[in-house]
């Protein structure tokens, strides 16, 4: 029998999957109630007085950006724990020992953190409504954003899963990396009303452009040319990917 | 354990993937060589990051359908080993050929071929029995439907249908221990590595998992055992590698081992008095007990008879030690 890597693929991201509906008060309804918490206090109760941004009021302007916050946060922490917690029960040498090749490896773990963030994302969405009214200008920018962002993410926790040699060193990224992004990412703000220096140091934040991409979906307007941020999310995520591939055919971190 | 294994069609099956391999190679007497052997192992080096020196260039092969025993003391580097061939330990150097495929030049392909009994559990404590097989099928690329087929059989077989729908954590050490081999044959290797395979199980089970050892052997697969239980190597395995401080001291088969045995030691006990020394050696143990050694060639039947025409009445007696122990000790520690 020839050996299919799509068996391979299908196993993992089922088992990824069905982690995540069996334990969804875990991985799907704390991130609805924070982000419900973000629109509660910032759309309804402060917004009101921050006023329009954009010719749109501000609690419309932050929904893009805490649907994608719940994307980055989800994606990101659902591989990052799933892949350590299979390393430190080693059972992620079941897969290891296995004629599964790195990309398979990778794309099965991947394929949990995108269709976790993308859920929250959805039920965020949802929950928006109660707040805002639905404002959808452009579908495909919607889907791309959202999707190379939860790639992007899902892979930046499966290197720090790679990585990582206790509980502690799955918390440093999301402490010390993505918090600052998000919050430097313009979720709260538009980056052209930076300083100038900040609007530059601003642009090195991959953030910047997936949430500006994705709030060009909703508005119709972006800051950073559509093209430009949607050929950097590409690139980017490519570039993780291919980086993530060497480094699990060497098994980084993964072999004594 | 049951005997509803599926012999025949396992049999089939591996014939089927073994001639099917064949018929893939050039025709070459490399190839033809290296389809003798399941494992070949050259000067394969593991220095480790702390400077542990776990194997010093070790090599030797596997013949394809031939069950092994890897001997050595603990630290030997028989799990290092076991490590390099599954792909959870990086050589430092080398060349290993898993059914004539490099593993470095195709990992995944080499990997294909082996199944695995690690020395410690090593599953998720959140799944459960049998969602731990099927998944471990899926990654070898077995779609579903044959993978519940063969769980089945195999949990069957093993004695843990009952418990499929338990959550691993849940489980007895034996139980565990079984899950593991079963894990280990739901893609139908055509090479098994037991690393320790009855470490911490009680006798019982550990009879009956050599029971089922023999059967998977008997079907065609290459067995490659470590184990601390001579008894185990001797019973089981036809060949046997010995390790000592991450070299091989001894490569051969168990009865040419045996045969080198210049004395073996009996233990006894009698009630009468006995004096020590002669030509059985005598040596008193404590009041009761008497330990006698015996040189290449000498009977134990002799023994008891010359100690009987002495009116000599012996109670009980057995070997001091396993025969392969006795070796073992001369070569590996």
């Amino acid at each position: 029998m020839a050996y299919s890597p799509t068996i391979a693929y299908l196993t993992i991201a089922r088992k990824e999957i069905n982690r995540i509906l069996r334990i969804w008060t875990q991985t799907l309804l704390p991130p609805v109630i924070t982000q419900s918490l973000y629109f509660v206090i910032f759309g309804a109760f402060l917004g009101s007085r921050i006023g329009d941004i954009g010719g749109q009021s501000y609690a419309s302007f932050i929904v893009p950006g805490l649907i994608l916050m719940a994307v980055v946060t989800n994606a990101f922490s659902n591989v990052a724990s799933s892949f350590f917690g299979a390393k430190f029960q080693r059972s992620i040498e079941e897969i290891l020992v296995a004629p599964v090749s790195p990309s398979t490896l990778l794309a099965g773990f991947c394929t949990g953190g995108v269709v976790r963030s993308l859920l929250v994302g959805i039920i965020v969405f949802l929950i928006s409504l109660f707040f805002v009214p639905a404002s959808i200008t452009h579908v495909w920018a919607i889907i791309y954003f959202s999707l190379m962002t939860a790639i992007f993410f899902s892979m930046i926790g499966f290197l720090n899963g790679m990585f990582a040699r206790k509980f502690d060193d799955v918390s440093i990224i999301p402490t010390f990396v993505l918090t600052p992004l998000t919050y430097l990412g313009g979720v709260f703000y538009e980056i052209s009303h930076l300083p100038g220096i900040w609007q530059t140091v601003a642009r090195f934040n991959p953030l910047v452009y997936a949430i500006d991409g994705f709030r060009y979906g909703f508005t119709g307007s972006a800051s950073t040319p559509i093209a430009l941020s949607a050929i950097t999310m590409f690139v980017l995520t490519l570039a993780l990917g291919l980086t993530l591939i060497t480094l699990l055919r060497k098994r980084v971190g993964l072999q004594s | 354990m049951g005997t509803r294994v599926t012999a025949s069609n396992s049999i089939r099956t591996y014939r089927k993937a073994h001639e099917e391999y064949l018929a893939e190679q050039p025709p070459c007497t490399h190839s033809i060589q290296h389809a003798m052997h399941a494992i070949t192992l050259k000067n394969i080096e593991k220095k480790y990051a702390t400077g542990t020196h776990a194997l010093k260039g070790i090599s030797f092969n596997l013949e394809a359908g031939s069950m092994t025993a890897l001997l050595g003391a603990n630290g030997a580097g028989k799990t290092t080993l076991i490590g390099i061939l599954t792909g959870l330990v990086r050589k430092t150097s080398g060349q290993i050929t898993v059914s004539g495929v490099d593993l470095d030049a195709e990992p995944e392909r080499a990997r294909a071929f082996i199944g695995v009994v690690p020395q410690e559990f090593n599953f998720s404590i959140f799944e459960k029995v049998e969602d731990i097989l099927i998944d471990q099928a899926g990654y070898y690329g077995v779609t579903r439907s044959i993978a519940k087929e063969r769980t089945e059989n195999l949990l069957k077989e093993l004695g843990l249908w009952e418990k499929r729908h338990a959550y691993s954590r849940t489980l007895s050490g034996g139980m565990k221990r079984r899950l593991m081999i079963a894990r280990a044959l739901v893609h139908e290797p055509r090479i098994l590595l037991l690393d320790e395979p009855s470490a911490g199980v009680d006798v019982e089970l550990r009879r009956g998992m050599w029971e089922f050892i023999r059967k998977i052997h008997a079907q065609g697969t290459t067995i490659l055992l470590t184990t601390h239980y001579l008894e185990e190597a001797e019973e089981l395995c036809e060949h046997v590698v010995m390790m000592r401080q991450g070299e091989v001291v001894r490569n051969a088969p168990v009865q040419e081992l045996l045969k080198e045995l210049t004395a073996q030691s009996f233990v006894f006990t009698t009630n009468q008095p006995l004096k020590e020394g002669g030509p059985y050696r005598l040596k008193q143990k404590n009041a009761t007990t008497w330990e006698a050694s015996l040189s290449a060639g000498t009977s134990v039947t002799k023994m008891i008879q010359d100690l009987s025409e002495q009116h000599v009445m012996i109670n009980d007696i057995r070997p001091k030690a396993n025969r392969l122990e006795e070796v073992f000790i001369e070569a590996a520690m």
